[in-house]
């Protein structure tokens, strides 16, 4: 497996903490998920102190934290709030997330490149949350980014994998960049199939934080990157357009 | 003075941002921004208030 920034990671999965309907259900489905890396973020903090909670039970997960900057529209305020969680959840690693577009919540790739520059130049270490974009890659690499994170399909859509020709391209042209495909996965099968294709890594929440049964998908979605990355490494035949018998003919009897 | 923090007016007595957290009961694992820039923990002391300052004080919360 590749590294991330120098860290090799468990599993390829990376889970959101989002969207569960309590902490209990959150805790079980990570640790039935294998997950190996936990998303995160920063959000004003009340007088109740609901933040050290939470702080306390995902640090307890033992996995790598990711902290994100979701929600941002500027290249300013992506900075600032990544600089606030590199401090508050002690890490270089920062999912950048720069969102251009209200109702697709399409990363903005123009100021995405623009503060990954920023970023990575501070000593960050980005994994920039972007379209499958060829020549946005290309940029984001020159920007000092060691990791691609392109979308399936819009974030909680669960659409699954929109472009597999664009993510085909990103891995061939980039083959030694790890790629996580971010966003857009709804059931296993999408999982599985980002795998196949030869990604590094799959990160997806909503479609185990809003399954009927958290715990089980999360289950379910260890073992489909499990078998998409097994399948990669096996090779899989190429599809043809027609049949061709699976057992031998020679030998066969004369019977009719 | 008073200052916005976390986007609500507020009355405080605290000059500086380190005292401010005090005031607040802010002892936990927190990042702070005045005026939308960040002030690591570090230069929290010397950061002194002015009236009118917007803070914020951001804690880990669930993301996706």
């Amino acid at each position: 497996m590749k590294s991330f920034y120098g860290e090799t990671i468990s599993s390829p999965l990376m889970l959101g903490t989002a969207q569960y309907s309590s902490p209990a259900v959150l805790e079980r489905a990570f640790r039935e998920s294998g997950a190996s890396v936990a998303t995160v973020s920063l959000r004003r903090e009340g007088s109740g102190g609901a933040g050290q909670t939470f702080w306390a039970m995902v640090r307890d997960l033992g996995v790598r934290i990711l902290p994100n900057t979701a929600g941002c529209h500027s290249v300013k305020e992506a900075v600032t709030t990544a600089q606030m969680a590199r401090e508050v959840f002690d890490t270089p690693w920062i999912k950048l997330e720069l969102i251009g577009h209200a109702d697709s919540l399409q990363p903005d790739v123009f100021q995405l490149v623009e503060a990954a520059k920023i970023l990575a130049d501070d000593g960050f270490d980005v994994f920039p949350y972007t379209t499958d974009d060829l020549v946005v890659g290309e940029r984001l690499l020159e920007a000092g980014c060691e990791v691609l994170m392109p979308w399936g399909a819009p974030i909680g859509s669960g659409r699954g994998l929109q472009n597999e020709y664009a993510l085909r391209a990103l891995r061939a042209e980039f083959p030694d960049t790890p790629l996580v495909v971010d966003a857009g996965i709804g059931v296993p099968s999408h999982a599985t199939r980002a795998m196949e294709l030869g990604c590094d890594g799959v990160l997806l929440n909503t479609a185990v934080a809003k399954a009927g049964d958290p715990v089980t998908m999360a289950r379910a979605m260890a073992k489909a990157v499990e078998a998409g990355a097994l399948a990669h490494l096996a090779d899989p035949m190429e599809p043809r357009d027609m049949a061709e018998a699976s057992t031998p003919v020679i030998g066969k009897a004369f019977l009719s | 003075m008073k200052i916005t923090l976390n986007g609500e007016p507020i009355e405080v007595v605290a000059m500086t941002l380190s005292g401010l957290l005090e005031e607040q009961g802010q002892s936990g694992r927190v990042a702070t921004a005045v005026n939308e820039v960040f002030v690591p923990a570090n230069a929290r002391s010397e950061c002194r208030l002015a009236p009118g300052d917007r803070i914020e004080i951001l804690a880990p919360m669930q993301g996706g």
